[in-house]
């Protein structure tokens, strides 16, 4: 058994048995991490570096205890605090590191591509932790892998992807996915942040009215409003963003079923999504989060260097 | 040799199964502490069999049966990926006798992970190992059934596969020869 792929660069390149492999082994590693000892010695002899040029909370700490639970060695790597500062190069980082024996990069960078640029020049194993707008493809699996847990299944489940579609990696590796498992996708949110041609490109419905598009899904995978990524005003303001294409409990209630309410993280509470929503019980983001180590497990011993020597 | 042979046939399965499962009972009897465990994917069929047998004379005893998948301690990771199975163990094997069950002993590595893997989820008792077919002088590690079907001789090339579904039998055959 082996992946059609030798790094996990996006889903795109993934084909639908590769992600039903992926998610079967994580459904085992989610068992070994209800056990008295939640570790395994799988990866006792495989060292990865966790280069991470751009902030993050859950996704690095998600890695990092996959990487721990796997026996894994592990290095951490920020990029602030770093030679990078001094004006040295990815590549020459990757290769300083890399000379000291390590075999697996999982990689986060505001560049989209630069995980692909690396995979044609150095000889380790890269797993893409989100690049610029591009993909974040764990978290696309993650993601599946939560909806497949709370409903069963991922074909043809109806699942909304609203908000800031436009800066999103999260949305990219979500329909990239969901089509390819044959569910059904609609992206919703404000005309400014859904980029054109959605519909012909993914063949994914497009709308522009958050009640309608509750009305219509199963899951809604509800993205933050990436301040950090919008150097021109796509809305006018987090206040009105909020009353317009906010997730409150009345517009919820309003309607005549139980929506799944799902959040990559970090929330803006408040703006894409209100408080009493994020914690209520049809909500699965903490699920997500637990899940994501089971994933990140998966990936990492699937795509570990086996059958190279 | 011959390339194939049949080792047990559906009878001599039959009977050999029906023996583990008797010797089983006259060391655990009433199966207070003791547990079973099989180990996937190979030695679930087996570990059916001898279970479903023993709870069938003794219907009024709880007798716990759970499944072990190793595929996470296995040493030959670099070699090649196996697929996962499902663990499902109900029960806490903390101070229980537990008797391991799988199909054919070999080299012994197998057990090892096996015997890993069990001691992530408790501390038991005692360990005990139950076994249909022993390919026996192949040891790699210093690992012995306490419960042994059948003990054979056979050379490295060989391979021994189990069949409970169908057309029950023990084959013995060479995958290099036509």
């Amino acid at each position: 058994m082996q992946l059609s792929t030798q790094h996990l660069l996006g889903i795109r390149d993934l084909s639908p048995q590769d992600i039903q492999i992926i998610l079967e082994t994580a459904t085992q590693f989610k068992e070994v991490l209800q056990r008295p000892i939640k570790k395994v010695p799988s990866l006792r002899d495989v060292t990865i570096v966790n280069l991470f040029y751009e902030n993050s909370t859950r996704t690095r700490i998600s890695f990092e205890l996959a990487e721990k639970r796997l026996s894994a060695d592990t290095i951490n790597f920020a990029a602030s605090g770093s030679s990078v500062s001094k004006g040295e190069t990815l590549l020459d980082t990757v290769n300083n590191i890399l000379s000291m024996k390590v075999d697996m990069v999982v990689m986060r960078h505001s560049a989209t591509g630069a995980p692909h640029f690396l995979a044609k020049h150095i000889p380790a194993v890269i797993v893409n932790a989100g690049d610029g707008i591009n993909e974040h493809p764990t978290q696309g699996l993650l993601d599946a892998f939560s909806i497949r847990e709370k409903l069963g299944k991922l074909e043809g489940v109806r699942v909304a992807i609203i908000g800031d579609i436009m800066h999103s990696r999260v949305a990219m590796s979500n329909i990239y996915l969901l089509k390819k498992m044959g569910a059904e996708v609609m992206v919703a949110g404000p005309p400014t942040l859904i980029p054109k041609h959605m519909q012909e490109a993914f063949d994914v419905r497009v709308e522009y009215n958050v009640r309608k598009a509750l009305e219509w899904c199963d899951v809604a995978n509800v993205l933050r409003i990436q301040l950090e990524r919008q150097n021109q005003v796509l809305f006018s303001s987090l206040r009105e963003y909020n009353i317009a294409y906010g997730i409150s409990r009345r517009l919820l209630e309003s309607l005549d079923k139980e929506v799944v309410i799902m959040h990559p993280g970090p929330i803006n509470r408040g703006v894409e999504l209100d408080s009493d929503v994020a914690d209520s019980g049809q909500s699965i983001i903490l699920d997500q989060v637990e899940n994501g180590v089971a994933v990140r497990m998966a990936v990492l011993y699937l795509l570990s260097p086996a059958g190279r020597e | 040799m011959k390339e194939r042979s049949t080792i047990m046939d559906a009878d001599q399965l039959r009977l050999t199964l029906r023996r583990l499962a008797h010797q089983l009972i006259e060391n655990h009897y009433p199966f207070t502490d003791t547990c079973f465990i099989g180990i996937q994917p190979r030695g679930i069929p087996v570990s059916d069999f001898i279970v479903r047998y023993i709870r069938e004379l003794y219907p009024q005893l709880n007798i716990r049966y759970g499944k072990l998948d190793i595929t996470f301690y296995r040493d030959d990771i670099r070699k090649q990926l196996h697929v996962p199975s499902i663990t499902d163990l109900p029960f806490s094997i903390e101070k229980q006798k537990v008797v391991l069950i799988d199909d054919v002993l070999y080299t012994g590595r197998t057990i090892r992970a096996a015997m890993d893997a069990l001691l992530d989820n408790g501390r038991p008792e005692r360990v005990e190992l139950c076994i249909l077919v022993d390919r026996r002088y192949s040891r790699e590690l210093p690992i012995q059934p306490d419960y042994c079907g059948k003990a054979i001789d056979s050379s490295i090339t060989q391979k021994v596969k189990v069949y409970l579904d169908g057309e029950a039998k023990v084959i013995l055959y060479d995958p290099e020869m036509p």
